[in-house]
């Protein structure tokens, strides 16, 4: 069993007078101890969403939750929210893309970090300011014992984000998840930032989860990767596997149409996909990337695609699309189990 | 020839103290003596890292910011010396794409109206019937159908606002185009098409364009020629294909070794020079060369007394600046980085065996390898 499963989760959003939006739709992976996994996607493809399903941290009210979130075989959604907030504290924690959002800007770091340490790790206060001291120095902040007693404000980003990393790995979580951690960082701080998380997840052994929309990140993080689009999953493999055989119309293109740095001919026009993710189908008529897919074919709008599992049973590779890159035949619910 | 030259350009915003009786008390130094010639019909790309001072320069050659000193020069005509009336004709030879063009802009206002503004205020000929014209021209040249004038910017994705943004700054056929970082706030799959629109409009429009960025595989992908800032300076400037196949400069190393490539056999293999601290504040830069307090190549004499100026290795790079006094002999490896300050660390591939905070520090001690972009070796 994985440290976490999540089992056809769904997420809706209605509010009184409009159309529910269905930000996620029937997303299903695991994560094991130890291991990163990546999600990638557009925005507004409903990453955020689902890390704040797993999380527990969606609004109670406008919005309905299906589907199953288990940490370490205890099962979350149906969780009252007290014992939530207790796993939210020791279990699993997250850090987001700005960390003005979730640091208090009137509390000083180190009453901050000794809070949660007292509170969710039952530490004396001594106790837990001297942790305190240790996480700061662990996360790379110079001269702790003086941050300690500032304020947020008076952090550069870089190291704000290493104040919300250290206040995440206080209690020794099992499961991490970060949502575009370093997209507001210049790239030498996220390198710094990533190489980081890198190294707390090999040495605590806890699993990860990396939502990004950059795949430089996820090649250099993560060993496997979920591709969302539209609020659902639309591929997932091991990380070089993604790589090597992208095997969604999606994530080909978008790889094609990423500028790199060590691009040999970087003078061609780039290869592109048409439209935006505005241009969709819900997912019960047809294929969502349809409007925008090169490979699209008339049994790509008759009902959802479906799951093609490309990949062997010990090495998955899921793919939902009925005309997979790569593959000949065209794919229907009678001819994919293979 | 160039089409544009800029000389010691300087901008200093002063800070201010005290309530009744403002004092300046300093200057943040947002650009500080930067020189720049940009080819008439070529792009010219711009990165560094936030707080470097790429916008303030953009705005500072367009004059929406009123340089402490230097000149400019557009096509002959010394800019700063022009009249307030005499800077307005000459405007419309050059424009400005922003992040997001819409943001700033009037959400009431229909695109037609939008597009037609401009044409108005420099009095484009034609009269309504030639500007309607034109608005419809413009659309169609940045790929939107003409139905959208009657359209209002929230009703259009980020692209399609771009693409707009993109047509207003083509209204009055400018020159130059500084685009401040255009794709940035695009999705990946949205950005190619803008890139590739920018360099569509190049070949036909023959425009010439800067463009500022701070992600450096983008403006690798666009750009003849690209200048690397840090602290309000230029440190190195090359042919773009020259910069990233051998960076000179010991902080565009670093920041090249930092982006991310999306391979991961390309990642699991390279090294990275990882950069202590963070960017000085501009408004008390440190002292001789400014990268000093974090360079992992920095040496006992000159780095810390001296401002290495820009210049070029006619040597051993052709047409390659740098701003180190030490270029050539860190080219030739005759000195070495830093063996504390900077950590250089030999990726753990993700999922391998653990690896510890030791273990990184054993490695730095163990020899460094001057890092780079990818395939630099
Ligand atoms: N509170 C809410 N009420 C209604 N709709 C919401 C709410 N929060 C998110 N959504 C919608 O859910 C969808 C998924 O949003 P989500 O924030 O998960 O996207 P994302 O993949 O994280 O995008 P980004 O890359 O921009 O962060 C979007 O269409 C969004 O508009
Ligand atoms: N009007 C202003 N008054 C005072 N300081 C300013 C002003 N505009 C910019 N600065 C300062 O000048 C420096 C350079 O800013 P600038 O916006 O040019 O940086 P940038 O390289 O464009 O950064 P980013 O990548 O974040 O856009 C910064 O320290 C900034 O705080
Ligand atoms: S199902 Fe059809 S439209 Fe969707 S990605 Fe596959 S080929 Fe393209
Ligand atoms: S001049 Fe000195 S401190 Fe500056 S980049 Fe060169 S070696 Fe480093
Ligand atoms: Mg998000
Ligand atoms: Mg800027």
């Amino acid at each position: 069993m994985s440290l976490l499963e999540v089992r056809d989760l769904s997420v809706t959003f209605t509010r009184s007078g409009q159309q529910p939006v269905r930000a996620v739709d029937g997303v299903s992976f695991d994560v094991a101890a130890g291991q990163s996994v990546g999600i990638v996607g557009e925005s507004g493809s409903g990453k955020s969403v689902t890390s704040l399903a797993v999380m527990g941290l969606l609004p109670s009210r406008g919005v309905s939750v299906g589907g199953t979130v288990t940490l370490d075989g205890n099962e979350l959604t149906s969780m009252d929210q007290r014992a939530l907030r207790d796993v939210r504290g020791r279990d699993v924690a997250m850090i987001f893309q700005d960390p003005m959002t979730s640091l208090n800007p009137v509390v000083t770091i180190g009453r901050q970090l000794t809070e949660v340490l007292i509170r969710h790790a039952g530490l004396a206060k001594g106790e837990a300011k001297a942790e305190a001291e240790q996480l700061l120095r662990r996360v790379g902040i110079p001269d702790p014992v003086r941050r300690l007693g500032e304020y947020p404000h008076q952090l550069s980003g870089g190291m704000r984000q290493r104040v919300m990393i250290a206040i995440a790995i206080a209690c020794r979580p099992k499961l991490l998840i970060a949502d575009e951690p370093t997209t507001a960082l210049d790239v030498t701080i996220q390198a710094q930032i990533l190489d980081l998380l890198r190294t707390l997840v090999a040495e605590s052994g806890c699993g990860m989860i990396m939502i990004t929309h950059d795949l430089g990140v996820v090649a250099g993080l993560c060993d496997d990767v979920h591709v969302m689009y539209s609020g659902r999953i639309v591929e997932s493999a091991g990380t070089k596997d993604l790589f090597a055989r992208p095997s969604h119309p999606y994530t080909d293109g978008l790889l094609q149409s990423i500028p790199r740095i060590d691009d040999d001919d970087p003078d061609n026009l780039l290869h592109t996909i048409p439209g935006s993710a505005r241009d969709t189908v819900p997912w019960d008529r047809g294929c969502a990337f349809q409007p925008r897919c090169e490979r699209a074919v008339a049994e790509c709008l008759s009902g959802p695609p479906p799951v093609a599992e490309l990949g062997t049973p010990i090495v998955p590779h899921p793919v939902r699309c009925v005309r997979p890159v790569g593959e000949d035949v065209i794919l229907h619910e009678g001819n994919v189990a293979r | 020839m160039s089409l544009l030259e800029v000389r010691d350009l300087e901008v200093h915003f002063p800070i201010k103290s005290g309530t009744l009786f403002q004092r300046t008390v300093g200057a943040v130094k947002a650009v500080d003596g930067v020189d720049l010639d940009i080819e008439a019909g070529t792009t010219f790309g711009l990165v560094g890292e936030s707080g470097c001072g790429k916008s303030t320069l953009g705005r500072a050659i367009m004059r929406l910011i009123e340089p402490t000193k230097g000149s400019v020069t557009l096509d002959g005509q010394d800019i700063l010396a022009l009249s307030e009336r005499k800077m307005r004709s000459v405007r419309r030879q050059f424009q400005m794409v922003f992040q997001d063009p819409m943001a700033s802009l009037d959400p009431r206002q229909s695109v037609e109206s939008l597009l037609t503004e401009p044409l108005r205020a420099h009095k484009f000929p034609g009269g309504s019937a030639g500007h309607a014209k034109r608005v419809r021209e413009l659309l169609d040249v940045v790929g939107l159908p003409e139905s959208v004038v009657n359209r209002y910017p929230h009703e259009f994705s980020g692209g399609q606002r771009q693409r707009l943004g993109i047509a207003r700054a083509l209204a009055l056929n400018p020159a130059l185009i500084i685009a401040d970082e255009p794709v940035s706030a695009l999705d990946v799959s949205i950005q190619a098409q803008v890139i590739n629109l920018l360099k569509e409009l190049q070949e036909r429009f023959s425009l010439t364009y800067v463009v500022i960025a701070h992600d450096l595989a983008v403006v690798r992908h666009i750009s003849k020629t690209v200048a690397v800032m840090y602290l309000g300076g230029i440190v190195e400037q090359a042919p773009a294909a020259d910069l990233y196949r051998q960076p000179l400069h010991p902080y565009t190393k670093a920041l090249m070794s930092a982006v991310p490539v999306p391979d991961p056999n390309v990642e699991e293999t390279r090294s990275r020079i990882l950069l202590q601290g963070d960017l000085p504040s501009p408004a008390n830069p440190p002292a001789g060369c400014r990268f000093h307090t974090r360079c992992p190549w920095k040496q006992a004499t000159k780095c810390d007394t001296e401002r290495p100026a820009l210049r070029e290795l006619p040597l051993v790079a052709p047409g390659h600046k740098v701003a180190c006094h030490y270029a050539e002999d860190i080219l030739a490896g005759k000195i070495t980085p830093h063996e504390v300050r900077p950590e250089e660390v030999e990726l753990t591939p993700a999922g391998s065996s653990p690896g510890s905070i030791e273990a990184t520090e054993a490695h730095v001690a163990g020899g460094l390898t001057p890092g780079g972009p990818p395939g630099a070796h």
